[in-house]
């Protein structure tokens, strides 16, 4: 009985694990080779094996947008996560109906295409566009000040796309949050933020993490955000790898950018999941 | 001195629900108290207000004579052991307990010190640093008192402390609760539904019923003379009976039951003749006897016929038909096998009773009878608690038909 059951459980798996194989295994794999191969005069990847990509990682231009692409992904990562806490404290409160609109609310921009969302933005902040003119007329901006084509225009845009993805995981967390702990630390002399802090927030820690990763990645990674509301000032390792792909036609250049990323994401995530591993394994006593 | 916790007028209503209705209530020094009603009576409101998570709608709540009626629940010296015990699931058993010394920012050598000895005082040193999710029901529970006590409340409230324990645990923490109560010396203000609970912890009760307090007293008071007939009802089992009084010889006068016998009755309530009384007489009260039992001075007695017998271990709960009344009897047998003719279904057999036993009533409430047990709802449970919330549902159809049949 125990052993048709593995059995079944192997079986189940097949089609997730062959998926995950196909195409996310082995193209990973092929990202990381093809940048130790020589680049095609034409775009191609040419014959034998070099160093020269990596090499090419060297470059001083390098060190300022990978700065660039940590800080604008940390940051609006943290902002994400910050505004997500009391949005989702205050769904998970609400009675049931008007959560589920609520969370209805924070989903419709998804109805709406990604680039046209984004594309919205660049009209709404463009330097001719309703919001500028709004500024100017409150004396808030100077009629030259620049919205557009700069790191913070990224950074509102980055937030802007992710913040739902960090509330519904913060937010099924906090819809499992016993409520009757605040009023405990409260009993116990905590004042209303000190059972916030020491009560809540580690008691919605699973959806903070996943949170953060949901967030974080798909950040570090922002491609079209700075193509489009960003000027050559705000680039990050996203729009290089494209700029390689699509300008420079030197695909192994291209890999090695895109395999430094990758690695960057997946050893941090691996080393913290076998961790966890090994803790429950502990726990469990085994 | 007397007068340590006091609950003046206090009144709340959620929506058009009135759950506290003017509320009175003075708690001694030291007393274990008990706030004792079915569910939905407002008790756990009561507490609630007394925690200061819930604001009454008018009424005070005095405190060794300071008003704490709208002060913050961290700014009152009180604690409480929540029903589910609220555990901090990201905490240790030790720092649970810790919890509030840490925020008063006291030396950590003192904390230290504070903790190890209530970890001995609920007998956990073994599992300080075990996380909450590894106790069992009982550990948890006496965590949580810890955890409140430690931060030496004027008062600790329990709210049904032991209801999600099984019973033999149950028993067990009672006692556990009685000594730590005894060490130190701490009010206790206690919510329960089980009035087993609250007879053998309390030094004085308060019944509640539909946001009013029915009535405060000793155990002994209120079980022995239950000013209602919710009160009578709801705590341990009785029987009804209405009469009219033929006449007053104090202190005793004569009633005469209808559908029943004429019954002398202890009159403490000044009632006169012509009036109309309703009796509550306990069910353990009745002598029954095969032969008609010698006439005595005071002593009622009626005749009829066994209906029901349930045998319950370390006694016997009978029901008696006479004429349209089913009556109930308790009845504790020393020697059952030896001497006694034991009893059957159809036998013809007579109930005597003094007449100090028959309680008068000062409020009858037609629907309490639904609180009464009947023989076909009747299932063997040795703690004699009953859970009212669930019974007041099943009778309610029924029990005013078919329960205490009343002419």
């Amino acid at each position: 009985m125990k052993k048709k059951g593995r059995l079944y459980e192997v079986l189940l798996s097949i089609p997730s694990m062959g998926w995950l194989v196909i195409f996310f295994v082995i193209p990973t794999v092929l990202v990381i080779a093809m940048a130790f191969r020589a680049a095609d005069p034409y775009g191609g990847i040419g014959e034998g094996w070099t160093l020269e990509s990596i090499r090419d990682l060297g470059n001083p231009n390098y060190p300022a947008i990978i700065w660039r692409t940590i800080w604008l992904s940390v940051v609006s990562t943290a902002i994400c996560i910050v505004a997500a806490i009391p949005v989702s404290y205050h769904i998970a409160r609400l009675r049931k109906k008007i959560q589920d609109i609520i969370l209805l609310l924070v989903i419709v921009p998804f109805w709406i295409n990604f680039l046209i969302r984004i594309f919205a933005w660049k009209v709404f902040l463009h330097p001719e566009g309703l919001f500028k003119h709004l500024l100017v007329i409150l004396h808030i901006a100077d009629s030259d000040t620049l919205l557009l084509y700069r790191p913070g225009a990224v950074l509102v845009v980055i937030v802007y796309s992710y913040l739902p993805f960090a509330i519904m995981p913060i937010y099924a967390s906090a819809e499992k949050f016993n409520y009757n702990l605040i009023e405990a630390a409260m009993d116990l002399g905590a004042s209303r933020i000190t059972a916030f802090l020491k009560i809540f927030i580690p008691g919605i820690r699973q959806g903070l993490l996943t949170a953060f990763v949901i967030v974080f990645i798909p950040a570090l990674g922002s491609y079209i955000v700075p193509d489009i509301v960003g000027g050559p000032g705000s680039e990050m390792i996203g729009s290089k790898i494209a700029q390689r792909t699509f300008v420079d036609r030197n695909l192994p250049h291209a890999s090695a950018l895109s395999a430094i990323l990758a690695l960057a994401v997946i050893v941090p995530a691996g080393l913290s999941m076998t961790r966890q591993l090994f803790k429950n394994r502990k726990t469990m006593g085994i | 001195m007397s007068d340590f916790l006091v609950f003046d007028g206090v009144s709340k209503s959620f929506g058009s629900v009135k759950v506290l209705d003017n509320v009175c209530l003075t708690i001694k020094k030291g007393d274990i108290f008990s706030l004792l009603g079915p569910s939905g009576c407002g008790k756990t409101t009561l507490l609630r207000i007394c925690a200061g998570f819930e604001e009454p709608d008018s009424g005070r709540v005095i405190l060794e004579g300071h008003d704490i009626t709208r002060l913050a629940p961290n700014r009152r010296s009180v604690n409480t052991v929540f029903q589910n015990y609220a555990l901090f699931p990201n905490l240790s058993v030790y720092e649970n307990i810790a919890f509030g010394l840490r925020l008063k920012k006291i030396d950590p050598r003192q904390i230290r010190r504070e903790v190890d000895s209530f970890l001995e005082l609920i007998q956990l040193t073994d599992h300080a640093d075990k996380m909450p999710d590894k106790l069992s029901g009982g550990q948890k529970q006496r965590v949580a008192i810890a955890r409140a006590l430690i931060n030496k409340p004027e008062i600790l409230l329990l709210d049904e402390p032991l209801a999600a324990l099984d019973l033999k645990l149950r028993q067990r923490m009672l006692v556990d609760l009685d000594n730590i109560h005894d060490e130190v010396g701490i009010t206790f203000l206690y919510v329960t539904h089980d009035q087993s609970e609250a007879m053998s912890l309390s030094d004085e009760i308060a019944v509640m019923n539909n946001g009013v307090i029915e009535q405060t007293g000793t155990p002994t008071q209120i079980y022995e003379a239950p000013r209602t007939s919710f009160v009578a009802a709801f705590i341990g089992d009785t029987n009804f009976f209405e009469g009219d009084v033929v006449s007053v010889k104090e202190p005793y006068s004569m009633l005469n039951v209808d559908g029943f016998t004429s019954v002398e009755a202890y009159n403490d309530k000044m009632i006169k003749t012509g009036e109309r009384v309703y009796l509550s007489i306990r069910p353990e009260k009745f002598t029954i006897t095969i032969n008609r039992p010698e006439t005595t001075e005071r002593t009622n007695m009626v005749q009829g016929t066994v209906e029901e017998i349930i045998y319950m271990g370390y006694h016997t709960k009978y029901w008696i038909r006479v004429n349209e009344y089913l009556i109930s009897v308790k009845r504790m047998h020393d020697r059952y096998m030896l001497d006694e003719k034991m009893l059957t279904w159809g036998d013809p057999v007579w109930l005597s009773w003094h007449a100090d036993y028959c309680y008068m009533l000062e409020q009858y409430n037609l629907r309490d009878e639904a609180l009464l047990t009947i023989p076909d709802e009747e299932i063997p449970d040795e703690s004699g608690s009953n859970d009212t919330a669930d019974e007041t549902d099943s009778n309610d159809t029924q029990g005013a038909d078919e329960a205490e049949a009343r002419p």
